[in-house]
């Protein structure tokens, strides 16, 4: 074993400023490198949960998305809205919401609105609600959300049977559920406020 | 010669069952408890260690003559941080299905007692080659536990292993075994069954 460095004041400073400063410099590289990439992969991300809520559209919702207050406020808490056109017409909106009521926090969901405000699709984009249970808001596990493609708000109460909606809840997952609901709520109220003839043209 | 070899494939193997982390020597159970709720999750919590693990035990025997005692610590702890941002930052730019999976589970690897405690126990006293040994053995040791755990309760809680259905449930699983308690339940049979093979192979 080569000598030890004696711990002075000088030599601890010197060691940990050079650690430091090499990590940054190492880390600023690797930053710069997959920052491009990262960027692309959350917006392919983006692209593809779009495509699923949405009818079929030709422009790019995310280059003219907006974003809207919401019930709470924060930078974290604003719903992103994107208006999906064919040729001139607006086919439907997509807004991200999101809920602080699931299981384990926060999840985000996409859900896309048609302009009369029906809901067309919805899809979970992160959450971290428990494996086998909660974890059944992903359309990949069950179909649970797929029960809201079609409904409109206006008339399907975005609330689980046992709080007198017209939910079918996840059995066992209730909580989750009604967390789903809750984003979906806050997605349609934000729609309501919408000007939909701003995005005409 | 031959010394030297068996002295090294001794260094491999401990991580495995003789110094296995997690069941033998009880680091890192909170990641482990954490994020083995299915086979794929443990498995890839393991990896993502693995990496950070190897590469940190490495950097660290490198640089270990030279860091003043008073401040390995927190030296340390910057190395296995860079490693493991530099982990979350190409995994997400370059694996976005699996950093969907794992991404939440990654900046938790920093705070994994097992790598500090390599670095701590080994690699500060040891050559580099030995270091990446030791950091692949008991990488490899942690990956396997993770994954073993994962599919234990994968199995009984879901009645899938990889997310393939076994069907051997009617409906779901057994819950309890995908939320925390099972998991505390689970890992202390894994803990006997760790420590009695243990004793069967190294003698008390």
């Amino acid at each position: 074993m080569a000598t030890k460095v004696k711990s002075t004041l000088f030599s601890m400073t010197l060691t940990l400023l050079i650690v430091t400063a090499v990590a940054a410099g190492l880390l600023a590289i690797v930053y710069k490198y997959t920052k491009g990439p990262i960027k692309e992969a959350d917006l392919k991300k983006e692209k593809m949960a779009l495509q699923q809520v949405l009818p079929e559209f030709d422009n790019n919702p995310i280059a003219e998305s907006d974003t809207i207050p919401s019930d709470i406020e924060g930078d974290s808490f604003k719903l992103v809205v994107f208006p999906a056109k064919k040729g001139d017409k607006l086919v439907g909106v997509a807004i991200k919401t999101f809920t602080m009521k699931g299981f384990s926090g926060r999840f985000d969901v996409m859900v896309g609105f048609l302009p009369d405000g029906t809901i067309y699709n919805s899809i979970v984009l992160s959450h971290q609600e428990t494996p086998g249970l909660g974890d059944k808001i992903d359309p990949e596990k069950s179909d649970f959300s797929k029960q809201f493609a079609g409904k409109n708000p206006a008339t399907f109460k975005l609330e689980v049977e046992q709080d007198g909606g017209d939910v079918d809840a996840i059995t066992a997952a209730t909580i989750s559920s009604r967390a789903y609901c809750d984003a979906l709520q806050r997605a349609y109220n934000a729609f309501k406020s919408l000007d939909l003839s701003k995005y005409e043209n | 010669m031959a010394k030297e070899k068996n002295n090294r494939l001794e260094i491999f193997l401990k991580g495995f069952i003789k110094e296995n982390p997690v069941f033998i020597m009880l680091l890192g159970l909170c990641p482990t408890l954490g994020t083995t709720t299915s086979a794929l999750n443990g498995l890839g919590m393991g990896l993502a260690t693995l990496f950070v693990l190897t590469m940190s035990n490495f950097v660290i025997s490198l640089i270990a003559p030279y860091i003043p005692s008073k401040v390995r610590i927190p030296s340390y702890i910057v190395v296995i941080a860079s490693f493991v941002t530099i982990v979350d930052l190409v995994m997400h730019a370059y694996a976005p299905e699996l950093y969907k999976a794992l991404g939440i589970f990654i900046p938790l690897i920093v705070v994994n007692c097992v790598i500090l405690g390599r670095a701590e126990a080994f690699a500060s006293k040891n050559n580099p080659w030995d270091s990446i040994l030791d950091g692949l053995g008991v990488g490899l040791g942690f990956t396997m536990s993770l994954t073993i755990l994962g599919a234990v309760r994968e199995i009984l809680g879901a009645g899938e292993i990889f997310g393939i259905n076994l069907h051997i449930f009617k409906g779901d699983g057994i819950l309890v075994f995908v939320l925390a308690p099972g998991a505390f339940l689970v890992l202390a049979y894994m803990i006997a069954l760790g420590h009695k093979l243990k004793k069967r192979m190294y003698g008390e």
